[in-house]
C-alpha cells in the first residue's frame, strides 16, 4: 500500500500552518518527520488522519483520494498511535487493545472471540502478553506506549501514524520502541512517525522529512536530509555528526550537539 | 522451606481465584437482580398504610393463579393504584438518570459529569415552573418541562458549535452547558419571585424539590415508553462508548463517526432526563454517584457498566423513595433525600481518591 500526499496545505479554519507538502510512504518504509516545535508537524498529522480538513492538495491511498472516506474505511487502512496518556477510566489492558477492532465491527456489535484473539496476537507480537489483565492507568509509560502500538496493530492497518512514539520514555524504553518499529516495518507496514531526536532517524528510518519555519520542507534519505547544515538551519544549534560501528560491522551515525 | 514456599504460593493462587470469582461481573449482576427483586417486594409493604408481607405474597399469588379475591378493597387500591405506579416510576427514573449519567461521563470523558450538565434539568425545571405559574394541568406541565429541557440542551449545543468551531468541542460544550444551566436557574428564580406566595410559590418550590407522590399509571406508561426509546440505542452502542471515552481524536482514528454518536448519545440521554424531571421534579445526584458506584463494582467497560448502572440506579432510587415515604409521618421530598445521601457519599469517594478524576 502507498500513501501519497500531493501539494497539501493544512491548518485550522482559515489560517494555513503548512503549505504545499508532498511526500509518500510505501509498505515497509519508515518516514520520520523532524522539525522544531510549532512548525506544524501535528497539524500535518491531524490532516492525514482526517481530524482536520485538507485545505488544498490531495491525499491518496493506492491512488484513491481519501478526502471523503468515512472514518471507518479510513481506520481500516491507517492506524494511529497517539502519545501515551492517562484516560479518566481504569480500563484493563486487554479492553484497551480490543478497541483496535472498532473499525471492523458493526455499529451495534461488540467484539467477538475472534477479535479477542487478534488482540492477543498483537500482544504476543510485542511481547506484552503479561500485561493483559493489568489496569491500563496503573502501568508504566513505556508499557502504555506498547499497549497503544498493540491497539493500532489490532486495527490491522497498512499504514501506521505514530505521534512521537518515544516521548516521555526513558532511554531503554525509547530504544525498545524503536526496535519494535523496525520489526513492524520489516513485516510490511508503512510507518510515519514524528520525533524530536534526529538520532532516531539514523536508528530506524528509511526516509526523513525535515520541516522548518516558513514552509521550508526537505525530504529524502536519512543521509541526505540529516546533515550538520540542515540541523543548524532547522533547530538553530551547532551539531556534529559522528559515527560508531555496531555489532554487525555497520556504520551507525549519531548527532552530537555543540554547547559552548 | 521450598515446600512451604510452594504451598503458600498455592494458597495465594487459591485466594486470588476466589477473589476473581467473587469479582466476576456476572455474579455481581445476578446479585443485583436478586437485590432489586427483594427491594421491589419490600416497597409494597412500607408506607402510611402498612401491608404485612404474608398478605402481600398471598395477594400476588392469588393474582398470578387467578384465585378469588380475599382481601379488602382498600388494600387493592393502595397496592395497585398507588404503590405499583410509584414503585415502577421510581425504578424507571432511577435507571434512566443513572444510565444517562454513565453515558454522559463516557462521552465527555469526565467522571464528574451528570445529565444536568448540558442544561436539561434546569431547562425542564423552568418549563415546569412556568406551567405551574400559568395554572396549566399536569400533562401540560410535563410537556412544558420536556420541551424546555430539550430546548436548553439544543441551545447549549448550537451555542457551543458557534463558539467552538470544531476546536476542543467537548470543553466548549461543557462550559456552554454550565452557562445555559445558570441562565435557566435564574429564570426559575424569576418565576418564583413573581409567583403568588400563597398558592403558586409553594407549588413550584415543592415540585422543584422532587417527589413521586402524584404519579399515576398513565404517567408511568409515558415514562416507560420514553425511557425505553432512549435506553435501547444507548444499550446497543454500549461497547462503542468505551472507545469514545478515550477522546474524540482517538475514537475517530479507531473508526468511529464521533459526530453522529455524540448527537445520538446527547439526544437519548436528554430525552430520558427531561421526561424524568418533568414527572418527578429535580432529583439530583443519582446520575453522578450511581455510575461511579457501578464502576467501582464492575470496572469501566460499558458492556457491563450499563446494565449494572441500570440495576443499581433503579434499586437505589426505589430504596430512597421507600425511605422518603415511610421515615416520618409526612413525606420527605425525594430530591432532598437523594442530595442528603449523595453529597456525603460523593465526598467519601473523592477522599478515597481515584486518580485522574480532577
Amino acid at each position: 500500500m502507498k500513501l501519497e500526499v500531493i501539494n497539501a496545505s493544512c491548518g485550522y479554519g482559515k489560517s494555513t500552518v503548512v503549505k504545499n507538502i508532498s511526500m509518500n510512504v510505501e509498505s515497509g518504509e519508515i518516514l520520520c518527520l523532524l522539525g522544531p516545535n510549532g512548525v506544524g508537524k501535528t497539524t500535518f498529522f491531524k490532516t492525514i488522519l482526517g481530524f482536520l480538513k485538507l485545505q488544498s492538495g490531495n491525499i491518496l491511498l493506492d491512488g484513491q483520494d481519501i478526502n471523503n472516506w468515512p472514518k471507518k474505511k479510513l481506520a481500516e487502512s491507517i492506524g494511529y498511535v497517539p502519545q501515551a496518556h492517562t484516560p479518566p477510566f481504569p480500563f484493563s489492558v486487554i479492553d484497551v487493545i480490543i478497541m483496535g477492532r472498532t473499525a471492523h465491527i458493526g455499529m451495534f456489535e461488540s467484539p467477538s472471540k475472534k477479535d479477542k484473539e487478534i488482540a492477543e496476537e498483537a500482544m504476543n507480537t510485542l511481547n506484552i502478553a503479561y500485561l493483559k489483565d493489568k489496569i491500563y492507568t496503573e502501568i508504566s509509560g513505556g508499557e502504555r506506549q506498547m499497549v497503544l502500538i498493540a491497539r493500532a496493530l489490532t486495527q490491522q492497518p497498512k499504514i501506521l501514524v505514530m505521534d512521537e512514539p518515544t516521548s516521555n520514555l526513558d532511554f531503554g524504553n525509547q530504544v525498545k520502541v524503536l526496535e519494535e518499529i523496525n520489526k513492524l516495518a520489516k513485516k510490511g507496514l508503512g510507518i510515519i512517525m514524528t520525533s524530536h531526536f534526529p538520532d532516531h532517524a539514523f536508528l530506524c528510518c528509511t526516509k526523513v522529512a525535515l520541516m522548518q519555519k516558513n514552509n521550508v520542507f526537505t525530504i529524502g534519505t536519512v543521509d541526505e536530509v540529516v546533515t550538520e547544515e540542515n540541523l543548524k538551519m532547522a533547530y538553530g544549534v551547532d551539531v556534529k555528526i559522528t559515527s560508531a560501528i555496531n555489532n554487525k560491522g555497520e556504520k551507525v551515525k549519531s548527532c552530537v550537539p555543540m554547547i559552548n | 522451606m521450598q515446600i512451604f514456599k510452594k504451598s503458600s504460593e498455592n494458597f495465594k493462587q487459591a485466594d486470588k481465584n476466589l477473589l476473581l470469582m467473587l469479582k466476576s461481573n456476572n455474579h455481581i449482576i445476578t446479585i443485583l437482580v436478586i437485590l432489586s427483586f427483594i427491594i421491589f417486594f419490600i416497597s409494597f409493604t412500607v408506607g402510611r398504610y402498612g401491608i404485612p408481607f404474608d398478605q402481600l405474597s398471598n395477594i400476588f399469588l392469588s393474582k398470578l393463579l387467578g384465585l378469588r379475591k380475599s382481601w379488602p378493597d382498600t388494600v387493592e387500591t393502595v397496592l395497585f393504584s398507588v404503590r405499583l405506579p410509584r414503585v415502577l416510576a421510581a425504578m424507571i427514573i432511577g435507571a434512566a438518570l443513572s444510565l444517562s449519567g454513565a453515558t454522559y461521563q463516557g462521552l465527555f470523558k469526565n467522571p464528574m459529569v451528570s445529565p444536568d450538565i448540558l442544561g436539561a434539568s434546569a431547562g425542564a425545571g423552568f418549563g415546569a415552573s412556568i406551567a405551574i405559574l400559568l395554572s396549566f394541568n399536569i400533562i401540560e406541565t410535563q410537556i412544558f418541562a420536556f420541551v424546555f429541557g430539550m430546548g436548553a440542551v439544543m441551545l447549549t449545543y448550537i451555542l457551543s458549535t458557534i463558539i467552538g468551531r470544531n476546536n476542543n468541542a467537548i470543553l466548549v460544550l461543557v462550559l456552554t452547558g454550565m452557562v445555559v444551566s445558570t441562565l435557566f436557574s435564574s429564570f426559575i428564580s424569576m418565576t418564583k419571585y413573581v409567583a403568588d406566595p400563597n398558592s403558586k410559590l409553594p407549588a413550584i418550590t415543592f415540585w422543584l424539590m422532587g417527589g413521586l407522590s402524584s404519579i399515576n399509571s398513565k404517567d408511568v406508561l409515558i415514562l416507560a415508553i420514553t425511557v425505553f426509546l432512549g435506553a435501547v440505542p444507548l444499550y446497543l452502542i454500549r461497547w462503542k462508548l468505551n472507545v469514545l471515552s478515550f477522546g474524540e481524536e482517538e475514537a475517530k482514528a479507531l473508526g468511529i463517526d464521533t459526530f453522529k454518536i455524540r448527537i445520538l448519545v446527547i439526544f437519548c440521554s436528554t430525552l430520558m432526563t427531561a421526561v424524568s424531571v418533568s414527572l418527578s421534579g429535580m432529583i439530583g445526584w443519582v446520575g453522578l454517584i450511581i455510575p461511579h458506584f457501578a464502576r467501582m463494582l464492575v470496572g469501566p467497560n460499558y458492556k457491563v457498566l450499563i446494565p449494572t448502572s441500570i440495576l443499581l440506579g433503579s434499586a437505589y432510587l426505589l430504596m430512597v423513595d421507600d425511605i422518603a415515604r415511610s421515615l416520618f409521618s409526612i413525606e420527605i421530598p425525594l430530591g432532598i433525600l437523594t442530595s442528603l445521601i449523595g453529597a456525603p457519599f460523593f465526598i467519601f469517594m473523592l477522599l478515597k481518591g481515584k486518580r485522574g478524576w480532577i
